[in-house]
């Protein structure tokens, strides 16, 4: 059984599917990068997987020890996130929310864990800063921080390096490189088919329906590589 | 005016009213941040408008204390706005419109058919609208109401921090880790819908936006963390409510309207701080 498996899987909004046909499946110490133009649901199936959007038609299914709510989270940057008043430690702390259950305060557990994560990504002496006048590579890093802390086994990160630089996004993938060496199953999606693709495991292409999924090194004899690869030369030859 | 000042005091009536104030003033600060941030500033404003009406009904079934009518009335309302916005198919901010200018009719029609004496009218309409003329004329039911729901805001805000932290920074995080973010939201409106009821009695409904709004605003300009913000935003709440209800004591202005007034004197000056630190 894997972590997750997705069996006919379509995912949309309010009944209507924006992206369908999905059957994959994620297994433990997989690094699963999913690619796809925008607008092709990327973001609708990662909702689907952390029950944010409600199942179109088909089935996903939690197993192999995973719970279905043991998955960290990394979104899509939103607005509202940007001018939050909040520490660095604030922020990494509340990915422990889901353990305090009816408890009002976090244990002694909860604080170590936020510290050895705010460690493990190099902010711990970025504590006390405020998140809104951090960078966007420090951001982020935060933001990967507190998934951490809500799983040790699956985290799912939904397009990490838009707007930062060449060199910081280098270094965010190879921290993740890091995170997967070390035993954590990742989930990320990506568009940057080059820098991004190298350390995956699997790839699933989508756009709208599922074009490609299997292992990473086979991806690139794919028909669906080849459709992206040639719609990413012609907007070479346009710029 | 210290001797003046300490002539009221010694009046037990005067003293219940400030500790009310405070109160008051603590526990409308505490939300400020999460409406603020959260969007749920329409809420705030429509409930306030829906707890005029139901202040209006309470006026005139004569009750011991309106506020066990209108805490209920603007509980439930505050449950439908909420669930209102969260569904894209009603127009949520024309629902709320709706919602809110209907209550202020209904209540200002109820008001006049049922008045005892017309001319009371305007001054009934006026103080609920702006608050009591004066902090004094609260009953002494009132006092303790206010003081018990005080009491249970503060208590449930500090219980639930964590979460309420959780749930407005990022609720969609909140949810996909197995937090019932709903349940919270739920709470989050509830806890407001009393703030703004009990706030009816120190600043009338008109003027509880304000109150809640703005010290959050003004720690917002000065402090970097949620912790300190929070706090922050409760410090200047209660000072300004303790230095709006001396002033309007000392030189009879409207209660209501001057806290408001230094409430906005604070965060003009936060603001100055705020872009000189920042130039
Ligand atoms: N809340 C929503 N309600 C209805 N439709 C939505 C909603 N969010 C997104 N959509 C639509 O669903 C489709 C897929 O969106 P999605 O965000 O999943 O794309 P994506 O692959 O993540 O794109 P991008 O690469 O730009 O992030 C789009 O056509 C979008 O307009
Ligand atoms: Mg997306």
């Amino acid at each position: 059984m894997a972590f997750i498996k997705c069996s006919d899987l379509a995912v949309g909004y309010e009944g209507k599917a924006v992206a369908e046909g999905l059957n994959f499946e994620v297994n433990e110490g997989d690094y699963l990068c999913i690619v796809g133009e925008n607008g092709a649901g990327k973001t609708t199936l990662m909702k689907t997987m952390l029950h944010l959007t409600k199942i179109i038609s088909g089935t996903i299914e939690y197993g192999d020890g995973l719970k279905p709510y043991e998955i960290g989270y990394l979104p899509q940057q939103t607005i509202t996130q940007q001018d939050f008043p909040a520490s660095v430690e604030e922020i990494v702390m509340s990915g422990n929310l889901s353990k305090l259950g009816l408890r009002p305060f976090y244990n002694k557990a909860e604080r170590a864990e936020a510290k050895k994560n705010m460690k493990r990504m190099d902010i711990y002496d970025l504590k006390n800063k405020s998140f809104r006048n951090l960078s966007g590579g420090q951001k982020q890093r935060v933001l990967l921080a507190r998934a951490l802390c809500a799983s040790t086994k699956l985290i799912v990160l939904d397009e990490p390096v838009s707007g930062l630089d060449p060199k910081v996004t280098l270094d965010f993938y190879q921290l993740i490189k890091k995170l997967n060496d070390e035993g954590m199953t990742v989930i990320m999606v990506s568009h940057d088919i080059h820098e991004g693709l190298k350390d995956a495991s699997h790839i699933l292409h989508v756009t709208g329906k599922q074009l490609y999924f299997g292992e990473a090194d086979k991806y690139p004899e794919s028909d669906a590589y080849k459709l992206l690869t040639s719609i990413e030369l012609k907007k070479g030859a346009k710029a | 005016m210290i001797d003046q000042l300490l002539y009221y005091l010694e009046y037990p009536f005067v003293r219940y009213a400030i500790i009310v104030g405070v109160l008051i003033a603590l526990c409308s600060s505490l939300l400020g941040v999460t409406l603020v941030l959260k969007r749920y500033s329409f809420i705030g404003d429509g409930l306030s408008h829906v707890a005029f009406g139901a202040l209006a009904i309470a006026s005139i079934m004569q009750v011991t204390s309106t506020t066990l009518v209108t805490m209920p009335i603007t509980i439930i309302a505050a449950v439908i706005l909420l669930k209102g916005g969260q569904n894209a198919k009603i127009k949520g901010d024309a629902a709320i419109a709706m919602i809110s200018v209907a209550s202020l009719a209904i209540g200002y029609m109820l008001m006049n058919v049922f008045s005892a004496s017309s001319a009371n009218v305007s001054g009934d309409v006026c103080s609920t609208l702006f608050g009591s003329t004066s902090i004094l004329t609260l009953k002494s039911s009132e006092v303790m109401v206010c003081l018990v729901f005080s009491v249970i805001v503060i208590a449930t805000f500090i219980l639930f921090y964590n979460k309420i932290f959780g749930v407005t920074f990022d609720e969609n995080f909140a949810k996909a880790t197995g937090v019932r973010s709903g349940a919270y939201n739920l709470l989050i409106a509830i806890i407001i819908a009393v703030i703004i009821v009990l706030g009816m009695n120190l600043v009338g409904s008109l003027l509880i936006s304000a109150l809640i709004i703005f010290p959050a605003l003004s720690a917002m300009r000065l402090m970097n963390n949620f912790l300190s913000v929070i706090i922050t935003s409760a410090i200047i709440s209660v000072i300004a409510a303790l230095v709006g209800i001396i002033v309007s004591i000392l030189y009879s202005t409207p209660v209501g309207s001057t806290i408001v007034c230094v409430d906005l004197a604070v965060f003009i000056i936060c603001y100055i701080i705020d872009a000189i630190k920042t130039a």
